[in-house]
């Protein structure tokens, strides 16, 4: 390797099998939550997002009391807390906010209680930081199969109601008038959704999720208004700020306070792509 | 239970409760939930940051608080409005974990940051919380036409030369000053619940502004002392209280709601003629308390 570019991939980046396995997550998040994220800037339902991420924390934190692998518990939590938000109205545009806050901050009173349970019952305390802020340096081989199979079938999800979301997501009247069932399209998209931040927390930690969920998808909205590009627009954004903060991150155990934390560069890193998106306008967008 | 540093502890959350229940009117009346889980949250890093270069974590709070409502000011102007605060939240909180991974001993510090340690509260965090409080209501007090004002009527508001920018700054800064004040004492998870049940529920039992914020800042106070005696019997963490109880005091004001309006809806059938129609007994309502088109 020629010795300006080991300066800036440090050597045995390639060669590590946690590095790898990281990679290969990473890209398939990344790949999840662009897609699933693209509806969630177009609905502007970052906060729905934001709450489901937040809420998981409890599902990971009393995965971790119970003793199973946290995605689990970050799965089977969100996917509860999303039936709850459909069930008290989160779909209505008036008073959406407010439902999805009472859900999050019951949910997250649910987060300080498994959090607290989990501290006094291990003697490890190390289980509070990663739910919250996740450490994809310390996935287990046998999550790989788990995620690609959740991120497939989240995938699959938002391919079958492609269509009649994209409708129902940009116009719900003209949606509601061709008939189209609006509830139960936007029920599936919670559903969606709530597998893609249950995804993202396992990378990123549950705190942080709704940075690959909304930061890539409204990255790729600033530069294109095509839905299908914006996608695959997306997916990249997210693949690439989530390598490049993993190859940071690797890097950054040369640098002062040895080993800084994957989840603060891809963070930064989405904002910085989000603020260039808006900054550096495309030149087609300024004919309207 | 009432006695040595409990007494602080109940000092302390009846102040907060007060603040984050006047507050919190206005979090509802603008459909701005996110904002006000934002802001606590994003200042969460201020308070690591402060920890790191060891300073008084309120300076730390402080800035961020203020920092991240200037940056959801700012990005938010033009664009989404909720990607802006989505993103200035999660990058305030990467911050956080990076300041916490340069420090040792993190794990019950930063729980303690999240969730509160209402019943740690030493006797020194009394005299800044109070200034912080008076400050944060006496701003309330003098904001408090314009931005009822500016939240209902964001039209006729701007024609009266509010502009809605101008109110949405003024707004975020009031929850940043909120945020700072309350964040050491009691958690951000357990700011925000204050912050959007109570004065949820109020709203679904009055609809005169002032009343309503009378009735949020009670529910609020009622809230959390119930979670305090809770907390302090049980030995669970503050937080997990004041989450549950605030969203059941919000169900509470929906059901209200659903047996009032099937109350009126019967009387509506009894009498056919006379009286409001049921149909428009809903916006009547909901106009003269001022939902936020946003």
């Amino acid at each position: 390797m020629p010795a300006d570019l080991a300066a800036i991939i440090a050597p045995g980046f390639f060669s590590s099998s946690s590095v790898q396995l990281a990679l290969v997550v990473g890209a398939l998040v990344a790949i999840v939550t662009g897609t699933v994220g693209v509806f969630t800037v177009i609905r502007g339902q970052s906060f729905a997002g934001e709450a489901l991420g937040d809420i998981g924390a409890s599902g990971g934190s009393s995965a971790y009391l119970v003793g199973i692998a946290p995605l689990w518990g970050f799965v089977g939590i969100s996917v509860a807390a999303a039936a709850v938000m459909e069930l008290i109205g989160i779909q209505r545009a008036r008073g959406r906010d407010l439902a999805t806050g009472i859900v999050l901050g019951a949910g997250f009173g649910l987060a300080a209680l498994f959090l607290y349970l989990g501290t006094i019952s291990s003697s490890t305390t190390g289980a509070t930081v990663t739910i919250l802020f996740g450490s994809i340096f310390e996935l287990d081989t046998s999550t790989l199969p788990l995620v690609a199979v959740l991120g497939a079938i989240a995938l699959g999800m938002i391919l079958v109601i492609y269509r009649p979301l994209l409708l129902v997501s940009v116009s719900p009247e003209l949606g509601a008038a061709r008939r189209l069932p609006v509830r139960l399209i936007g029920s599936l998209y919670l559903l969606a959704m709530a597998l893609a931040v249950a995804l993202s927390a396992v990378t990123i930690g549950a705190i942080l999720s709704t940075a690959l969920l909304v930061g890539p998808a409204a990255t790729a909205l600033q530069l294109t208004r095509r839905p299908g590009r914006a996608i695959v627009c997306a997916a990249l954004v997210g693949i690439g700020v989530m390598w490049l903060g993993i190859l940071l991150a690797y890097d950054s155990y040369t640098w002062p306070h040895h080993g800084w934390p994957v989840s603060f560069f891809v963070v930064t890193l989405v904002l910085i792509a989000y603020i260039a998106s808006r900054v550096i306008p495309a030149p087609r967008k300024r004919r309207d | 239970m009432f006695s040595g540093f409990m007494v602080n502890a109940w000092i302390v959350a009846t102040i907060v409760a007060v603040v984050g229940g006047a507050v919190g009117f206005f979090v509802v009346l603008r459909g701005s939930a996110f904002v006000a889980h934002a802001i606590p949250n994003g200042s969460f890093a201020g308070a690591a940051a402060a920890s790191l270069i060891g300073i008084n974590t309120l300076i730390g709070l402080g800035v961020f608080a203020f920092g991240s409502a200037l940056g959801i000011g700012l990005l938010g102007r033009r664009g989404r409005h909720d990607v802006a605060t989505a993103l200035t939240l999660v990058f305030a909180l990467g911050l956080g974990a990076l300041f916490l991974s340069f420090t040792v001993e993190y794990a019950p510090e930063i729980y303690s940051l999240l969730f509160g340690e209402v019943l740690g509260i030493s006797a020194n965090q009394l005299g800044p919380t109070i200034v912080l409080a008076a400050v944060c209501l006496v701003v309330l007090a003098l904001l408090y036409r314009p931005l009822l004002l500016s939240s209902t009527l964001p039209d006729s508001a701007h024609a009266r030369g509010i502009p809605p920018y101008a109110a949405e700054l003024a707004f975020l800064i009031l929850v940043a000053l909120a945020t700072t004040m309350t964040v050491p004492v009691v958690g951000t998870a357990l700011i925000f619940s204050l912050m959007i049940g109570p004065p949820a529920a109020a709203r679904a039992f009055t609809t005169r502004p002032l009343t309503a914020v009378a009735l949020s800042v009670a529910i609020a106070v009622a809230v959390a002392w119930a979670a305090i005696a809770l907390s302090y019997q049980t030995n669970w963490p503050v937080g997990f209280y004041v989450g549950v109880i605030s969203a059941a005091s919000y169900a509470a004001g929906r059901i209200w709601t659903y047996a009032r309006r099937h109350r009126v809806a019967a009387r509506g059938e009894a009498t056919k003629n006379g009286g409001e129609s049921p149909r428009f007994a809903r916006p009547i309502r909901s106009s003269s308390t001022g939902s936020a088109g946003s």
